[in-house]
């Protein structure tokens, strides 16, 4: 079953056009990673996915949920979408456990019980078991990065958006970030993840998408993209991010 | 300059100052509490999309701010009865402490909610949150906890203008002071007697205000007693 159905989506921001017609199809349990120079299109575009942005033209089903201008419906296209941000966005007012129950309780009507057995499932999952009640700013970034998952994950999401996760971060948290997400793509969850990991993306994700200029420009299965790109541009591009 | 301190009539009025000094507290924490809750409640007007609401919310504590606690007072006890609305003093007071409290913690916690990020409200939205949901859990407390202080000490000035009501007959601490010096004529006993109360009042305000702080903010309370 398709997750994610995105047909010909544009976008602009007043006289600049972000998206000119981006087509995208994901199965279930399928990892898909969207590369590309800032200014591609690919954080928008993602961002269009939960209707963080509005669309222009074009349509969006995701997780079954037609993307709706009418608030109720929105929130239950959300429900069923998870998405993690760069800046990782966590409450500074909420302890870690408490930003992952917020949504379980407010959202889904979950008990606080339930919810804080939820909460606690999701943080050992991202091996921060025992920091439930630690406040985001007394995390590292990697850490908060992986609370902001299990925020994610605690909502039991059809699919998760990742939107540059470990730009902000240095190598070493990067590293602790992404063995997170790889063992969730192990454990078949369905992704959408915009990257400069190009090594990740290579290999954890099944297929990889190359934006430039608001339309995709080239993609394919991951080995392959990577080890024989078709397009010179895709070919320019990943020869300067390996450097 | 030959002047005999004389504290002593005054003791027949420590009735009068006693029940002052409750009516000062009344009025004190009907227009704090009253004026905190209204001024939250406009300052999410006021930040809101709703833009009529917003205009309304605009005029009102821009009204506030710009005129005398006193003409505020003298416009509703006086005014009013011209268009007939009668009001007894002392609900024409507490009706104006409210408005007027309310007008100035309305701006302040307007500029608490005006630095919550966008981010946040992104956040929450993307986990499906309503807008009431969103504004009562994630925008809300960081604001009104960053916005804490300022909050306190515009709170304490109103207790302070609470004195103001006696102009109007109100026999609060001001006022039972105003009977007792006319009757007296121990004038620079009197006004230095309250004033050394309204300082001490004033010094248990801010502490007891601190206190709820610490207790309803719990970021705060961990800022201040050390991590734990």
């Amino acid at each position: 079953m398709s997750v994610v159905v995105a047909k010909n989506i544009h976008k602009s921001f007043g006289a600049l056009q972000v998206l000119k017609g981006v087509s995208l199809t994901v199965e279930g349990g399928e990892v898909v990673a969207l590369i590309g120079r800032s200014g591609s299109g690919k954080s928008t575009f993602l961002r269009c996915l939960n209707g963080l942005e509005t669309i222009d033209a074009g349509e969006i089903e995701v997780a079954g949920h037609r993307m709706s201008s009418k608030p109720a419906e929105l929130r239950k296209l959300r429900r069923d979408v998870g998405i993690v941000f760069q800046s990782y966005n966590l409450f500074p007012h909420l302890t870690a456990g408490e930003n992952i129950m917020l949504a379980p309780v407010q959202v889904k009507g979950l008990s606080r019980k339930a919810a804080r057995d939820e909460a606690q499932r999701c943080l050992s999952l991202v091996g921060l078991g025992d920091r439930f009640d630690a406040y985001p700013d007394m995390l590292s970034g990697g850490q908060q990065q992986r609370v902001a998952i299990a925020r994610s994950l605690a909502m039991q999401p059809q699919v998760l958006l990742f939107d540059e996760v470990t730009s902000a971060l240095d190598p070493e948290l990067t590293g602790e970030v992404l063995a997170v997400i790889e063992s969730l793509a192990r454990d078949g969850m369905t992704m959408l993840l915009v990257t400069h990991e190009m090594g990740f993306a290579r290999r954890v994700a099944n297929r990889t998408i190359f934006m430039k200029d608001g339309v995709i420009h080239e993609e394919g299965p991951s080995a392959e993209f990577f080890s024989a790109p078709k397009t010179p541009e895709l070919q320019a591009f990943l020869r300067s991010e390996v450097g | 300059m030959e002047y005999t301190f004389q504290f002593g009539p005054l003791l027949n009025y420590l009735q009068q100052f006693v029940s002052g000094l409750w009516l000062t507290l009344g009025l004190s924490f009907v227009g704090i509490f009253g004026g905190i809750a209204l001024g939250i409640v406009c300052a999410t007007v006021s930040t809101s999309s709703f833009v009529l609401p917003r205009l309304a919310v605009r005029i009102y504590v821009e009204t506030m701010r710009n005129t005398p606690l006193l003409v505020q007072i003298f416009v509703i006890f006086f005014g009013l009865p011209n268009i007939g609305i009668r009001l007894s003093p002392l609900t024409s007071v507490f009706i104006a402490l409210v408005l007027n409290n309310g007008g100035y913690v309305a701006e302040i916690v307007r500029g608490g909610i005006q630095a919550t990020h966008r981010s946040q409200v992104e956040a929450a939205e993307s986990l499906g949150l309503t807008y009431f949901q969103t504004l009562r859990f994630v925008i809300l407390p960081p604001a009104l906890e960053k916005v804490f202080t300022p909050v306190v000490s515009q709170c304490v000035l109103l207790m302070l203008s609470t004195s103001l009501v006696s102009a109007i007959g109100v026999e609060d601490l001001t006022g039972a002071a105003m009977i007792a010096s006319s009757e007296t004529f121990r004038t620079m006993e009197v006004y230095l007697i309250i004033a050394v109360v309204y300082v001490l009042l004033n010094f248990i305000f801010r502490a007891v205000l601190n206190m709820a702080g610490l207790m309803i903010f719990t970021r705060s309370r961990r800022r201040l007693l050390g991590r734990v």
